[in-house]
C-alpha cells in the first residue's frame, strides 16, 4: 500500500481543491480507456499520421508552495521542471508526437494551471498544451495534477491527479504522459510500467549476465542478481511481485521465481531436468515452461504455487517457448517438428496443435499481443528480423531489418514491440523499441549491454 | 562390431593400466607420475588433464547448423572418449552442448541439450554407464570462437566432454 499511487478526480478548477477529493486508487479509470478500443489493430496502424505531427507544449509544472522534498532537494518548483521533462521524453520517445519541453517554454504560474494564458500558446503554434502542478503535502507525499488542453479550441480535454510518495515522483510524470497519450491517440496507456531484462558485461566468450529491472524509460535502474550465475529470459509477473527467469545457479539451467519484495527465489519445478523459456499466464496463476528430457524438449504448465506439471506437447523434437493469448484460451509456441523452427498455435490444454507460419525461413520466439490481434516473432531468413503476423499466420510484416534482432515482447498496450539487437562480431547487445508501423525505431539506453527485455503491465 | 573392435584395441593397448586396475580397483592413488609406465612426466592418469592430453582435441565433437546427429568423425572421437572412460570406470563426465550465435536463445538451449544428449547416448551405446554421464546445455552463451562467420560458428556448434576429477 505504501507504493500505491492514489488517483483522484480534479473536481474543481483550482488545483488547491483537488486534495479534497481523494478517491480510492484502482485501475478503473485507465481500464475504461483500455476496453474502449479493442478493435482491429491492423486497420489502424497505417493511420497514425493524423495525430503524429501534433505539437504539444509541456511547460514546467507549477507549485503552490516551493518547499524542499525528498524527491528534489531544490524544492517542488525544481521538481516541476523535472516532471515536465519526463513527460516530454515519454511523448517524444515513442515518435508519435512532437512535444516541446519546459527548457524552452515560459513557465506558467500556479493560478494559470486551470486557466491557461491562451495567447502565450497560440503564439507558439502549439496544438496541445499540457500543464500541471506539483504540491508537497504536510505528510511529505506529493500531489501531481495534470491538465491537457486543446489550444485551438481553448478547451480542456482531460485532467487527472495523483498522490504519491516522493520516491515515486516519476510515476506521476508517467501517469500524466499516459493520460495525454491515451486521450490523443485513443490507445491504452503504457508509460507507467517497468521492464525486466538481462544486463550484459564482459567479453563475448565470458559474458556476465545479470537480472535487472528499470522503469519503462530506463530510470530507477536496479540489478537484481550479482552475475555469479548466468541469468536469462526474465518475465515480470502480471502483479509485478515476482519475476520468473532462468538461472545457472548450481550449474544447470533451471527456472526460478524471484520474489522482488522478499529478495528470495524458488524453483518452478523440482525436476532435475533442465527447464527454460518461462512465461506467465495472463492471470498470473500458471507458468509455462520448456523442459528437456533426454534431449527432447516439450512445453509444460505448472501452477505458480508449485505442484505437478501438465505436459502440453509431446512431439519428438523441440517444442519451446509459448505465449498465451490475452484471454488465456490459446498458446502460441515454436516447434521444429517440421524440420525447422516454425510457429504453432494450440488450445491452452495442449489440444488442437496446428502450424501457422508458412513463409520462407524459420520463425521463432512468438509473443501474443496483449490486444490479441497480432503475434510478434523473430523471422530468420538470412538476418534475424522482428516481424508481425495475425494469429492465423496471415499479414506478415517486418518491423526491423538488422543483422540480428530477436526476442520481441509487447508493451502493455500492444502498440510498441521491444526486442534486443546483437552486433555482428562484437556480440554486443542493446534494447530497442519499435512501433507497429515500423517507422519509429529507437534504442532504449541502458547502463551496460542488454538483452531479453520483457515489459510488465501498466501499474495501477 | 567396429566399435567393439576399437574398444578391444584400446584395451589391449592399455593393458598395463588395466592390469594395475584389476589389482586395486578402488583407489588408483595419485601415483607419482614417474612410477607408472605410460605417462612421461605428463598429467596424472585418469585426471581431466590426462583426458585432455589423450584426446588431443577429440574431447569435442562438432555439428552442422541446427543438427545434432553423430557423424563418422564424431563417432571416432566418441570412441576414443569411451576408451578412456572404460579405462577409468570411477570417473564421471559432463557433456556440454553448445550452439552458434545464429539461433534464438531458448531454441539454442534446447538444441544444446539435444547435442549433449546425442553425444551421451553414443557413449552409452559404447558401454559407458549412463549414470556416469551428465549433460548441460549452454545454448549460445559460451562461444569459443568469437567471430561472426561460418568458420567461427562451426567451432561453436559443439559438444564438449569434461571429466570430473
Amino acid at each position: 500500500m505504501k507504493k500505491a499511487l492514489v488517483l483522484f478526480s480534479l473536481l474543481f478548477a483550482t488545483p488547491l481543491m483537488a486534495q479534497d477529493a481523494p478517491a480510492p486508487s484502482g485501475p478503473g479509470a485507465e481500464e475504461a480507456v483500455a476496453t474502449a478500443d479493442d478493435g482491429g489493430l491492423t486497420g489502424s496502424v497505417s493511420d497514425d499520421k493524423a495525430w503524429q505531427d501534433l505539437g504539444i507544449a509541456i511547460p514546467a509544472f507549477a507549485t503552490d508552495n516551493n518547499v524542499p522534498t525528498p524527491a528534489n532537494a531544490q524544492g517542488t518548483a525544481a521538481l516541476g521542471v523535472e516532471v515536465a521533462r519526463v513527460i516530454t521524453a515519454d511523448l517524444r520517445n515513442n515518435g508519435l508526437f512532437l512535444p516541446v519541453g519546459p527548457d524552452v517554454l515560459p513557465r506558467p504560474g500556479y493560478p494559470e494551471i486551470p486557466a491557461p494564458s491562451w495567447g502565450v500558446w497560440t503564439g507558439r503554434n502549439a496544438d496541445m498544451l499540457v500543464q500541471g502542478y506539483v504540491s508537497a503535502g504536510a505528510d511529505g507525499n506529493l500531489t501531481v495534477g495534470c491538465y491537457l488542453y486543446d489550444v485551438a479550441l481553448q478547451q480542456e480535454l482531460v485532467r487527472k491527479g495523483w498522490q504519491l510518495a516522493p520516491a515515486d515522483w516519476r510515476r506521476g510524470a508517467h501517469k500524466c504522459a499516459d493520460l495525454v497519450y491515451s486521450r490523443l491517440s485513443g490507445e491504452s496507456p503504457f508509460f507507467d510500467s517497468k521492464i525486466a531484462y538481462i544486463a550484459e558485461t564482459g567479453p563475448k566468450d565470458n559474458r556476465t549476465k545479470q537480472l535487472a529491472i528499470m522503469d519503462s524509460d530506463g530510470a530507477n535502474h536496479r540489478f537484481i542478481t550479482t552475475g555469479k550465475a548466468t541469468a536469462l529470459t526474465p518475465r515480470y509477473s502480471p502483479d509485478y511481485r515476482s519475476i520468473v527467469y532462468l538461472s545457472y545457479l548450481n550449474g544447470n539451467p533451471r527456472i526460478y521465481i524471484y520474489d522482488i519484495a522478499a529478495g528470495s527465489q524458488r524453483l518452478v519445478t523440482q525436476s532435475t531436468n533442465p527447464t527454460f523459456a518461462p512465461r506467465w499466464s495472463p492471470d498470473g496463476r500458471y507458468i509455462l515452461y520448456s523442459m528437456a528430457v533426454n534431449g527432447n524438449t516439450d512445453i509444460y504448465r505448472v501452477s505458480v504455487n508449485g505442484g505437478p506439471s501438465t505436459r502440453l506437447t509431446d512431439a519428438p523434437g523441440i517444442d519451446v517457448g509459448g505465449s498465451y493469448s490475452p484471454d488465456g484460451s490459446r498458446i502460441v509456441f515454436e516447434s521444429d517438428r517440421s524440420g525447422s523452427q516454425q510457429i504453432y498455435v494450440m488450445d491452452a490444454d495442449g489440444s488442437n496443435q496446428r502450424r501457422i507460419s508458412f513463409f520462407g525461413g524459420r520463425a521463432a520466439t512468438p509473443e501474443w499481443s496483449p490486444r490479441g490481434d497480432q503475434i510478434a516473432f523473430t523471422h530468420i531468413a538470412g538476418n534475424f528480423r522482428i516481424a508481425l503476423m495475425s494469429p492465423t499466420g496471415g499479414n506478415l510484416r517486418h518491423l526491423t531489418n538488422s543483422w540480428q534482432d530477436e526476442a520481441p515482447t509487447w508493451a502493455p498496450n500492444g502498440r510498441i514491440v521491444q526486442f534486443f539487437r546483437t552486433e555482428k562480431n562484437s556480440g554486443r547487445t542493446s534494447l530497442w523499441q519499435v512501433d507497429l508501423t515500423g517507422r519509429n525505431l529507437r534504442r532504449l539506453r541502458t547502463p551496460v549491454d542488454a538483452s531479453d527485455p520483457a515489459w510488465g503491465p501498466v501499474l495501477p | 562390431m567396429r566399435r567393439q573392435l576399437a574398444i578391444t584395441v584400446a584395451l589391449a593397448s592399455a593393458i598395463t593400466l588395466a592390469a594395475c586396475q584389476s589389482k586395486a580397483p578402488d583407489a588408483l592413488p595419485p601415483q607419482p607420475a614417474s612410477s607408472t609406465p605410460p605417462p612421461e612426466t605428463g598429467p596424472v592418469p585418469g585426471s581431466q588433464a590426462d583426458f585432455m592430453a589423450q584426446m588431443g582435441g577429440r574431447q569435442v565433437i562438432y555439428f552442422d547448423t541446427d543438427r545434432y546427429n553423430i557423424d563418422s568423425v564424431d563417432a571416432a572421437a566418441l570412441q576414443t572418449q569411451a576408451q578412456w572412460l572404460l579405462q577409468y570406470p570411477n570417473k564421471r563426465a559432463t557433456i556440454e552442448g553448445h550452439c552458434d550465435e545464429r539461433g534464438t536463445r531458448d531454441y539454442n538451449l534446447a538444441l544444446g541439450e539435444r547435442r549433449a544428449n546425442a553425444a551421451k547416448n553414443y557413449l552409452v551405446s559404447l558401454g559407458i554407464d549412463a549414470v556416469r554421464l551428465s549433460t548441460v546445455s549452454y545454448g549460445k552463451e559460451r562461444p569459443v570462437a568469437l567471430g561472426s562467420n561460418e568458420a567461427a560458428w562451426a567451432k561453436n556448434r559443439r559438444a564438449v566432454t569434461i571429466t570430473i576429477d
